[in-house]
């Protein structure tokens, strides 16, 4: 019983230190959310109301002005522009990391050289390696366009990012679990599709919602590779430096909602995933 | 001819790179038979197990499983079944899935693989724990299943990678009995890894120990007991007295040696270290005047009607028949 009274008592009084990381991190906070807090209450700003406080009413007039004709007629298509971008990229980046991943788990003759000229894009000036793949392009004659030159100047984003996601993932894979596999009669096919992958899927899913992320709002690398279509972001920027009005705040609105909306989704898959398994061996 | 043995190692051999794991063994297991390898850890025995799973390639020499090489065949097709230190039950997959898996490779349909399943369950006493994932389960319970998933493969030899290692003592002892029951039940050989003489001991029929990628005795437990073959046996196996004598070493069962009674048999001179009660017996540890540590297991009546205590000068003697000569 005395111990644990001095416990409590010596839990009770933090260190002033505590309080002033406390407050640091507080600051931190606003810093980081408290600007696109503005823009979100921006967006719904009264039909009559400008880019700054005070509001002027609340409406959604805003983003209806999004999907109407004239200035803002880009806006949609360059979105199903950027979700079938980012969906082609997730897919490749989950393909080649967890094929990589798997691979690195062995060291092999040269593995740490593949490994850094991987990971070296990671370092490179973004917007240096859009304009070299950019130039490239039109050195050898060819178009540059969202499938050819922006998907690859985006893998040189996202892969490297999968794969320090995958050797995470990896890391707590049991190399055990596949010999047990093998011992019970699994070939080498079996054993990927029934004990490898099912594990690492949850791993798997976090890759795929990254490099969907990443890709959905990549800027520096995107801008000089797309060719004359572009994306929402590359959009988005175009009309900033066109036009202030609130409908900016509605599309950003918007576009945090999306992504918001694909993290949940992946998460609430995740959670079901695994959920189900329980419960359905169970019934 | 009725075949004799179950495996047999020829020279077997295993390298990692420069560095020798396992060092030309040869050794012979008998049809239906508990065997340990013993050893402390890096002396090659987990290398050799693996090796008959065919989960490490041999560097050098011969497995015969039931008289077939087995070199180059997959760990599915030797007839063998593994279960591992860490049970590497698959945490995606209930237990029934789990111990049903091995038939799902082989297409069994799911009905079928099912009620097989829950025999092996059975068997093992956690059929009311089919739906349940591996992590929802006690290491002990956890161990049960892996069990059932390995002997699912009706193997002819059965390999246990230290499988009490993690399990509590009293659970440990328990298992122990179940693991030497199931072995006699089945008809089948056992191979089991172990660094715990005591574990050896009470199951092996066959004990082999194992140093630095060698075996250095094998037999049943009491022969290597009663006379192990050096001075590295006698002290790794324990309850064993290793001094100078004469012109060698000898070893001296412990609870062979008495405290106090100088008479005309062999004995040494030294002060009292350490007093162990064990329960049955006191564990009397003595610093001889040459500095060598030795023990005296005293019956617990004994050592009460003439109690020692830390610091006295005491005698260790033995009857002269229980000294074992060791071999240099």
């Amino acid at each position: 019983m005395a111990i644990s009274s001095t416990g409590t008592s010596a839990g009770d009084e933090r260190p002033w230190t505590y309080y002033a990381l406390g407050t640091l991190f507080g600051a931190f906070l606003v810093f980081l959310y408290g600007p696109m807090l503005v823009i979100y209450i921006l967006s719904f700003q009264g039909p009559e109301g400008g880019v700054t406080f005070p509001m002027v009413g609340t409406s959604i007039s805003w983003f209806v002005n999004i999907f109407e004709p004239g200035q803002m007629a880009n806006i949609p298509v360059s979105f199903s522009r950027s979700i079938a971008l980012a969906t082609v990229i997730s897919l490749l980046t989950v393909a080649i990391s967890v094929a990589a991943g798997l691979a690195f788990r062995r060291p092999f003759p040269g593995s740490s050289v593949v490994f850094y000229a991987a990971v070296a894009s990671l370092v490179m000036p973004s917007l240096l390696v859009g304009f070299g793949i950019g130039l490239g392009f039109r050195f050898l004659g060819l178009e540059p366009s969202l499938f050819t030159s922006a998907l690859a100047a985006q893998l040189t984003w996202t892969l490297p990012f999968g794969l320090f996601a995958m050797f995470a993932v990896v890391n707590r894979f049991d190399r055990s679990w596949e010999e047990a596999a093998s011992d019970l009669g699994a070939s080498s096919w079996q054993r990927l599709r029934y004990v490898t992958l099912p594990i690492l899927l949850p791993g798997i899913l976090g890759v795929a919602m990254t490099a969907f992320t990443l890709s959905y709002d990549e800027y520096a690398r995107t801008t000089l590779t797309i060719g004359s279509k572009n994306t929402l972001p590359l959009e988005i920027y175009a009309l900033i430096s066109s036009a202030t009005s609130p409908t900016l705040f509605a599309i950003g609105t918007l576009t945090t909602a999306v992504s918001f909306l694909l993290i949940g989704v992946t998460l609430l898959l995740v959670f079901r995933t695994q959920h189900r398994r329980g419960l359905m061996r169970a019934g | 001819m009725v075949r004799r043995y179950d495996v047999e190692l020829v020279s077997v051999t295993k390298r990692y790179g420069e560095t020798l794991a396992v060092d030309r063994i040869s050794l012979r297991i008998p049809r239906s038979s508990y065997c340990c390898l013993l050893g402390p850890s890096g002396c090659g025995k987990t290398s050799t197990l693996r090796m008959i799973a065919g989960h490490e390639s041999i560097s050098e020499g011969d497995i015969l499983i039931g008289d077939v090489d087995v070199a180059g065949l997959p760990p599915a097709r030797r007839g063998t079944a593994m279960m591992f230190q860490s049970y590497a039950l698959f945490p995606h997959l209930s237990c029934l899935d789990n111990v049903a898996f091995s038939l799902k490779m082989r297409g069994v349909a799911k009905a079928e693989r099912h009620r097989r399943a829950r025999e092996f369950l059975d068997l093992v006493h956690m059929a009311d724990y089919a739906a349940r994932l591996p992590a929802q389960l006690s290491g002990g319970q956890q161990q049960r299943v892996a069990l059932a998933r390995a002997l699912i493969m009706q193997p002819s030899v059965f390999l246990l990678d230290e499988p009490l290692s993690a399990l509590d003592p009293f659970l440990r002892v328990q298992m122990r009995q179940e693991l030497k029951r199931l072995q006699r039940e089945l008809g089948i050989s056992f191979i089991h890894v172990t660094h715990s003489q005591e574990e050896a001991m009470a199951l092996a029929d066959l004990l082999v120990v194992m140093e630095n990628g060698h075996i250095r005795q094998s037999g049943t437990p009491r022969e290597v007991f009663e006379r192990p073959s050096s001075e590295f046996i006698a002290r790794f196996i324990g309850g064993h007295n290793v001094l100078p004598w004469k012109n060698g070493m000898i070893a001296i069962r412990a609870d062979r040696c008495t405290l106090g009674v100088v008479g005309d048999g062999p004995h040494v001179f030294g002060r009292v270290a350490v007093i162990e009660y064990q329960g049955p017996v006191v564990r009397v540890a003595l610093t001889t005047d040459a500095g060598v540590e030795v023990a005296a297991l005293v019956p617990d009546q004994l050592f009460y009607r003439q109690s020692v205590g830390v610091g006295d000068p005491a005698t260790l003697s033995w009857p002269a028949e229980a000294a074992h000569e060791l071999a240099h």
